[in-house]
């Protein structure tokens, strides 16, 4: 729980490396979106499957950083991540189905035979309203949640339960079909993305620029927040609330900043996903997901911001490896990674790589 | 010779009986279906000693007992079985058969039978015989061209808190049946009569299935309790003790069943210490091996734990697979009292209802009345005080671990009495008994249990209202607002704040 | 939990000082200095009246009367149990009293503000065990606690400037941790966390210091210069010590309040009080 958040500590570990090394690592994924639109059978060609499925990467590592910014700084371990990334995705997707549909209703509401929209779908056809939605819904439920939670000082186990029952509410309510999101399949057989054809390589490869563009710009955010006052009080908070309230902060506006804006990154990048993976449905607020990001940002190290980003990356590739390779075994292996990581690697990857550049 | 002739006479009079049965019984079989009914009919409206054996073979779809051969009736015969054999057990003498054909012929009674009726009503001794009777007869009596029998009947039925004669009463006030106004008003009368005592009837059944879910959910978060209260940490992998202890019930009654198929009838009682074992030493094996290394970092102890739960529902899914094992109910669970007309008791809620209350006080004298118990608390309440004063603290750890895991297995025991026995067995649960933690104070058994009994009763009130995810939803709003006024839980010790 | 009732003035309250000289607001004589937007014309920084506070039955505090003086050093001693800390949550707002009244000033009702604002309105405290911020450094915990606009966005655009980091130099320079400022702060001596507790006092600049336990685990050259630094701080600022210490208390208090029982007991000088027969009793042990 001590290490020295300052992201002095790790320039001095090596700023040049991590800076050669982030570059380098930027560079191949700006470039990975242009070679996708290579011609089929060139030998650079990256093909759809791929450029989605590092999209999909990415936009689980944003989830990553936003959650680090909550637990590794303010020490608040958030079970309930992956309610505000879906609700970003199904904000997105209510644009996209209208798209689909055209004039219509969306095909599963004439499903349910439903002769109008529910009022919350109104102005979704618009795609800035949407994106709009897809921040403003998860901020605002993250800020009703938080100020409650904060206000009588839920902390530690507690929170984390608090926002687990949270997603799985999420979860039960999404499941419905009254509530006029899709039910069970969700909203999926997106057609088009602001006029452009939304299978399309060329709107991918814009796609994935997007998201490698919120993911620096979310990776630049945190840099300044971990440099600022505000970083320290976040950190100070972490480890003695009641100092710092007798110091005159008060701690409720510290957490309550920080937990909806980690939400509101989420529910972009939540926003970004559902257009490149083509569905989003109800169990990405499964509880299980959202504690599995929290294994990320525990893998790659918490209170670094590259740790969660090398954490999301490690973990969604092994598993995306493992449910082809072996299917049955994928839950042993996120379950030992679960226990390995508590026990043996506490701050994670980046410190295990601190630690040898140190000696 | 006429003595002869007066034997042989003699002897065929009592064949008699088996000759009219036999006689029927073909009869029946050669009959048409539209002719069957009518003789079905026939024989309610005149019940005759001598057709019981047929009927009741008829019943269970036989034309006489003994006889292997399987008869096919349509669901509109084997209505009008039942009701001409529920006609002659009111023959019967034993007063319980009776009661039970006359509530029977509440339901499946016909107009053909008012006369049958009339008579054993009037012969009746047994008085709560005497009373179904009644009701039953006012069923019938609701058309009868008398308007004062009419009258009585309605009154009648609005002494009965029975669904069906809420249904008779509905169709009487619909316009153009009933002429007479003041049987109008006496049905209006009756019918919110009958309204009123079926909703009570409903309530106290919501109420049950609260104190059911209650149950359970004490169960699931007792153990979850103690741990919390011990060591401070949450333990993901609780749900995945009810599993254990689940499956551990699915083996026991295998086993049993192969090995010794006459004790099957028990087998719940044998699974329980079994899965207290099983729970139990799973628990500890994971207090040593991971949790132990963990103490002082609750969070991270949140996530081995989950880990741990992952990889126990993976290895159950490879050992007996992914979809739900089959876990029966011994006859003595089966089946329920009927407190009023709309309410059921079921034994097997009854029982765990009684066996989660027993646990709790076993509990409370475990960790009251013993040298363990009292090591615990002192851990719970100052762990390094404890250490100095020689409580070997590790092995209290281990311990109470333990216990809370076993409990969790008789949880699992209850559980599979009563729902699906799956691999996802216990993550429905790991949240809600979380919620009765949060609710209830930590290490305090008090609070648990009035916190498990309130949550699943306010469960159970809310689901018919608003349905099962918005009382879940509302729960869990009204469960934050409600740490806004107590965040120590409902039974939190007080005393000064200690940094 | 229960609001308390605005409590009416009652006569016996403006006449106390009068009736009894021992534990009356005039007994106070140090620096009236009057501090910017605190209303303290009446030279009492801190009134209790008739607090209680009570867990489940049992009386933390009982009928507490203790009014603080500006600019005074009180020392607060009593045996365990006697409601000291107790005392210290209530002034901070960390517990509520059953009963009574707390006034900062004349005006702040301390019963109906939070821990923050109370620590806003100029209470500092420091806890019994040595609480600082360990992954931070020392300069950063300085820097946290310092006077200044404590929101979160003022927090987002903070830089220090040249006088506020000169301010910090020299409380390190107090507190003697110049050489360890760029350290984090868990990597201190037990000894060094209670000065840069004490230095992160210093930096909020409260017009109130509460000092639990001081000089618990330092040495005697540092008692002494606590000593010293207390004695220093007195005059601008008022300062409540509670210490079992007696050498220390001798050291530096003139004026020291007795508790015993969740009430006081005895009040004034250190050979007053240690002459009373009735603390000799419960206090001095026999």
């Amino acid at each position: 729980m001590n290490q020295p958040l300052l992201v002095t500590a790790s320039q001095k570990a090596g700023p040049r490396w991590t800076l050669a090394i982030g570059a380098a690592v930027l560079l191949v994924l700006l470039a990975l979106p242009l070679l996708s639109l290579l011609p089929a059978g060139h030998s650079l060609q990256v093909s759809a499957y791929t450029l989605t499925l590092v999209g999909k990467i990415l936009c689980y590592a944003i989830v990553a950083l936003a959650l680090d910014l909550v637990w590794g700084y303010a020490g608040l371990l958030s079970l309930g991540h992956g309610l505000f990334f879906a609700l970003g995705g199904y904000a997105m997707g209510m644009y996209l189905m209208r798209e689909a549909a055209g004039d219509g209703l969306p095909a599963f509401m004439t499903f349910l035979s439903w002769s109008e929209l529910p009022w919350y779908w109104a102005g979704t056809q618009h795609f800035a309203w949407a994106l709009c939605l897809a921040m403003l819904a998860p901020g605002l439920l993250a800020l009703v949640f938080g100020f409650f939670a904060f206000r009588s000082r839920i902390k530690g186990v507690y929170f984390s339960i608090m926002t687990q029952a949270l997603t799985f509410a999420g979860m039960l309510l999404f499941f419905r079909n009254e509530t006029g999101f899709g039910g069970n399949n969700g909203f999926t057989s997106f057609r088009r993305i602001l006029g452009f054809e939304i299978t399309a390589q060329s709107t991918r490869a814009v796609l994935f620029l997007l998201t490698v563009a919120l993911l620096v710009a979310s990776l630049y955010l945190g840099w300044r927040l971990a440099r600022s006052k505000f970083g320290r009080v976040l950190t100070a908070l972490r480890d003695a609330e009641n100092r710092l309230m007798f110091c005159g902060y008060d701690p409720r506006g510290f957490k309550l900043f920080v937990w909806v804006l980690s939400a509101v990154l989420c529910g972009l990048a939540g926003a970004l996903y559902v257009p490149q993976v083509g569905i989003i449905n109800p169990s990405e607020m499964s509880p299980t997901n959202s504690i599995e990001a929290a294994v990320w940002v525990a893998l790659g190290g918490r209170g670094t911001l590259i740790g969660p980003l090398l954490g999301a990356g490690l973990v969604n590739g092994m598993k995306s490896w493992f449910t082809v390779a072996f299917p049955e075994y994928w839950l042993f292996c996120l379950g030992a990674l679960f226990i390995l990581v508590t026990l043996y690697l506490p701050r994670g990857v980046v410190g295990l790589l601190k630690k040898r550049g140190e000696q | 010779m006429p003595k002869a002739l007066q034997r042989l006479f003699l002897g065929l009079l009592l064949l008699l009986p088996l000759a009219v049965q036999a006689a029927d019984a073909d009869y029946f079989i050669a009959a048409k279906a539209n002719e069957q009914a009518r003789l079905l009919q026939d024989w309610a409206a005149q019940p005759d000693p001598a057709r019981l054996e047929l009927l009741s073979s008829l019943q269970q779809g036989r034309i006489a007992p003994g006889d292997t051969r399987k008869l096919r009736l349509n669901n509109r015969l084997r209505g009008l079985v039942d009701n001409a054999l529920a006609s002659h057990q009111l023959l019967s003498t034993d007063s319980a058969v009776r009661l039970a054909a006359a509530r029977q012929l509440q339901k499946s009674a016909q107009p053909a039978q008012v006369a049958f009726l009339d008579r054993r009503f009037a012969g009746e001794a047994d008085a709560s015989v005497h009373a179904a009777l009644a009701l039953a007869l006012a069923n019938l009596q609701l058309v009868d061209s008398d308007p004062a029998v009419r009258l009585a009947a309605v009154r009648l039925l609005g002494e009965t808190g029975d669904p069906m004669a809420r249904t008779r009463l509905q169709t009487l006030l619909e316009p153009g049946v009933e002429s007479t106004a003041s049987v109008r008003t006496a049905a209006e009368t009756s019918l919110a009569q009958v309204k009123r005592k079926l909703l009570i009837g409903e309530l106290l059944g919501q109420a049950f299935s609260g104190l059911s879910l209650g149950s359970i959910l004490l169960l699931a978060a007792l153990g979850l309790a103690i741990t919390f209260g011990l060591l401070g940490v949450i333990n993901m992998a609780h749900g995945e003790m009810l599993m254990l202890g689940a499956y551990a019930t699915y083996v026991v009654q295998i086993l049993v069943q192969r090995y010794a198929p006459e004790a099957i009838a028990f087998y719940p009682l044998i699974a329980l210490p079994v899965a207290f074992a099983v729970s139990a030493g799973v628990g500890m094996l994971l207090e040593r091996t991971v949790i132990r290394h963990l103490y002082g970092r609750p969070l991270e102890t949140l996530l081995a734990t989950w880990g741990i739960s992952l990889i126990l529902i993976q290895t159950i899914r490879l050992l007996f697979g992914a979809q739900n094992v089959e876990v029966a109910n011994p006859a003595w669970l089966s089946g329920g009292i009927q407190v009023l007309p709309n309410l059921v008791l079921p034994y097997s809620r009854l029982v765990i209802i009684a066996f989660a209350l027993f646990v709790v006080v076993l509990t409370w004298l475990l960790l009251n009345r013993t040298r363990l118990g009292l090591n615990v608390r002192a851990v719970t309440q100052n762990r390094n005080m404890a250490a100095c004063c020689g409580v070997p603290t590790g092995r209290v750890d281990m311990l109470a671990f333990g216990l809370g895991s076993g409990i969790a297995g008789l949880g699992g025991v209850a559980l599979s009495q009563i729902g699906n026995v799956g691999p996802d067995l216990g993550q429905s649960y790991i949240i809600d008994s979380f919620l009765v933690v949060v609710l209830g104070g930590v290490g305090q058994l008090a609070g648990s249990l009035w916190a498990a009994f309130g949550l699943g009763i306010a469960n159970k009130l809310l689901e018919p209202q608003i349905g099962a995810v918005l009382g879940k939803i509302l729960i869990l709003a009204l469960i934050i607002l409600f740490i806004q006024k107590r965040p120590q839980g409902l039974f939190a010790l007080k005393g000064r704040v200690i940094d | 939990m229960s609001a308390i009732p605005l409590a009416p003035v009652h006569p016996a309250f403006m006449l106390e000082p009068l009736l009894d000289a021992g534990s009356g607001r005039d007994a106070i004589g140090l620096g009236q200095r009057r501090s910017e937007g605190l209303d303290v014309r009446h030279g009492t920084l801190l009134t209790l009246e008739d607090i209680s506070v009570s867990f489940d039955g049992f009386k933390a505090l009982n009928n507490l009367n203790l009014y603080i003086g500006v600019g005074e050093l009180r020392c607060i001693i009593g045996p365990n149990g006697a409601g000291k800390t107790t005392l210290m949550d209530v002034i901070t707002g960390k517990t509520r009293p059953t009963s009574g009244k707390a006034l900062f000033g004349d005006t702040l009702d301390l019963t109906h503000m939070s821990e923050v604002q109370i620590a806003q309105a100029g209470i500092g405290r420091k806890f019994q065990k040595p609480t600082v911020f360990e992954a931070l450094s020392v300069f950063e915990n300085l820097e946290l606690a310092q006077k200044a606009d404590k929101s979160v966005l003022a927090s987002l655009v903070a830089r220090l400037s040249a006088e506020q980091k000169d301010r910090i130099d020299e409380v390190l320079q107090t507190i003697r941790l110049t050489a360890s400022a760029q350290r984090p702060a868990g990597l201190l001596s037990h000894g060094q966390k209670q000065f840069l507790e004490i230095g992160m006092l210093l930096m909020q600049d409260p017009q109130l210091l509460l000092l639990d336990e001081p000089v618990a685990g330092m040495t005697d050259a540092e008692t002494e210069f606590t000593a010293e630094l207390f004695k220093r701080l007195a005059g601008k600022h008022s300062l409540m010590v509670v210490e079992h210490d007696m050498g220390f208390v001798g050291s530096i208090a003139d004026h020291v309040t007795v508790l015993h029982q969740g009430s006081v007991l005895a009040e004034g000088s250190l050979e007053q009080v240690q002459a009373d027969e009735r603390v000799i009793e419960v206090y001095l042990g026999r």
